[in-house]
């Protein structure tokens, strides 16, 4: 697929990829992430998490939101399999990943793009090797990786950058290049933990067409903010609050709550 | 590129490049000195008890007490007509004498001191040895065959003892190596944790990153192992010179070997392939305790 960024947004050529989300409108509805009755301790504290119930609808662009403590963070790292649950199921793409076998879980992250607060760039690769990393993780030869990463840094803005080691990067800047490691793949599953945090207004507001438009192309978003004004930027976006390591009020005071099915009592 | 053993040359780039800056490298080439030094010890003394025992394997002695010249006669006559006797040598009165003054002094030139007599022979079937020790005692009453071996005896259990005590330091020397490896790469693997939760985040797998550290440690250790073997060379070429000259003494073979020197040659090798493994092991075995 081709990328480039035009007039703050993202605009997409379409292409093979683009056609292979296409063809998946079948499942676009189905749930790509499916909490049931979740908690989370860490060590013998107290649950940090708890009673978590909702699933995620494949295509979708979420908010979670929450006050400073809520639980945001750890429940993102539930999403993006840095953590196991101590109680109650998760369901992601369709497969219970709760207590699955270590050795099945590679995989599945590699469907799954994350954008750290900190960012978490590797100080001591050039903005082109942070954003090739995912590729060279998944297999990708040299050949295959070039032209991709080239689009992806001309599409954030970076092409003449990619050289340049973090440290010499703007804060925006790093910020896009963490961006662009987690959409490399073109993730099924997009989680942001605080993607503006660090950003000036205007940045904050490019990002977010950033990740419409990825979103526009069938990733699921799921972005950590407790940054109300933001919430308002996407249209269609929908919100799940966070208070106390649970989810508060799924389906009164929302303004467009996540898809919760009838749940249907077990025998 | 999951599940090689060695990552893809840009993966390489994830950990910071540069050889001889952690302690691995040191630690292996101390320690390769050190079992290339005992080992090469353990080997000379293999040789040397090897040779000590072939050379007197089929040596003994007739001790005659009280030695007139009709008994060590008749003791000469009965050893050279006994069959598989090889060559019989009779040990020379004064150079009995001259043994004897390191002990006795001056005292020992006295003629009225009874002197024993010796006689050296060699048997060319060593079971022959019980035929003649009878035939001795029937023509010359008090005379007694011994076999050389016997009194070097003590002497080689030493030696083996040695031997032993050589290959059980370069065992330890081994283990101590892969402990200090296994203190390394978790030593690695902490420095580096941010990075290895960002690629395991990304998917890589356990062994991707496994081999990531393997790969850091094993040129830490070829490098390590290198610098003592080339050490350890230079002190047993230094050494080899007066070990030669020892050699010849005993036997007239060298104290090493083709094979011990092909043995003392792979020890490096060993090395690297034993920090290798242990890191690899270490790391694996690290990263099982994530999620």
């Amino acid at each position: 697929m081709a990328w480039h960024w035009q007039g703050g947004a993202l605009r997409a050529k379409h292409g093979p990829s683009l056609g292979r989300r296409a063809s998946k409108r079948g499942w676009a509805l189905s749930a790509i992430v499916e909490f049931d009755s979740v908690g989370l301790r860490y060590g013998t504290g107290a649950e940090v998490l708890r009673d978590l119930d909702f699933q995620l609808s494949r295509g979708g662009f979420y908010f979670l939101t929450g006050p400073s403590g809520a639980g945001k963070t750890s429940l993102l790292k539930l999403l993006y399999l840095a953590q196991r649950p101590t109680r109650g199921r998760i369901r992601l793409f369709g497969e219970e990943l709760g207590d699955a076998p270590r050795d099945v879980l590679p995989a599945f992250r590699r469907r799954i793009g994350v954008v750290f607060q900190d960012f978490r760039l590797i100080r001591h690769l050039s903005a082109f090797d942070n954003v090739a990393l995912p590729l060279r993780i998944a297999g990708r030869t040299e050949q295959e990786i070039e032209g991709p990463v080239r689009e992806m840094l001309a599409w954030v803005g970076l092409a003449d950058r990619a050289s340049a080691r973090p440290a010499t990067l703007s804060g925006g800047e790093q910020q896009r290049v963490a961006i662009a490691r987690a959409v490399i793949t073109q993730p099924e599953l997009l989680v942001a933990d605080e993607p503006t945090g660090n950003v000036d207004a205007e940045m904050a507001r490019r990002l977010m067409h950033l990740f419409s438009a990825l979103n526009r192309l069938g990733t699921t978003v799921v972005v950590a903010t407790h940054d109300i004004g933001l919430i308002g930027t996407t249209a269609g976006a929908q919100l799940i609050r966070i208070d106390k390591g649970t989810v508060v009020d799924p389906t009164g005071a929302l303004r467009n709550p996540p898809v919760r099915p009838a749940r249907v009592d077990r025998a | 590129m999951s599940g090689t053993f060695s990552p893809a040359p840009p993966l390489h780039r994830l950990l910071p490049a540069g050889t001889l800056r952690g302690p691995t490298a040191y630690v292996v080439a101390i320690m390769t000195f050190a079992m290339m030094i005992a080992a090469a010890a353990g080997l000379a003394l293999a040789t040397a008890a090897s040779t000590v025992g072939r050379a007197v394997e089929s040596r003994y002695v007739i001790q005659l007490p009280n030695a007139d010249p009709h008994r060590l006669a008749t003791a000469l006559e009965t050893a050279r007509s006994t069959p598989g006797v090889g060559s019989v040598r009779p040990v020379p009165e004064q150079e009995m004498r001259r043994t004897l003054r390191q002990w006795l002094g001056p005292a020992a030139s006295d003629q009225s001191l009874p002197v024993p007599a010796l006689i050296h022979l060699e048997l060319a079937d060593p079971a022959q040895a019980e035929a003649l020790d009878r035939r001795i005692a029937d023509t010359v009453p008090g005379a007694r065959l011994s076999a050389e071996r016997a009194a070097l005896g003590p002497m080689l259990r030493s030696i083996r003892m040695l031997q032993w005590l050589a290959l059980s330091l370069v065992v330890l020397m081994g283990g101590a190596t892969a402990a200090a490896v296994v203190l390394s790469a978790r030593g690695a693997l902490d420095t580096h944790r941010g990075t290895i939760d960002v690629v395991h985040g990304m998917g890589a797998t356990d062994r991707q990153i496994a081999s990531l550290f393997q790969r850091k440690i094993a040129l830490d250790a070829f490098a390590g192992a290198a610098l003592g073997g080339v050490a350890a060379a230079l002190i047993l070429a230094l050494l080899g010179g007066g070990s030669a000259a020892l050699g010849g003494e005993l036997g007239g073979r060298a104290p090493l070997g083709w094979v011990d020197l092909t043995i003392l040659a792979l020890m490096p090798v060993a090395a690297v392939v034993l920090a290798t493994l242990v890191a690899r092991l270490a790391v694996l075995g690290a990263l099982r305790r994530a999620i």
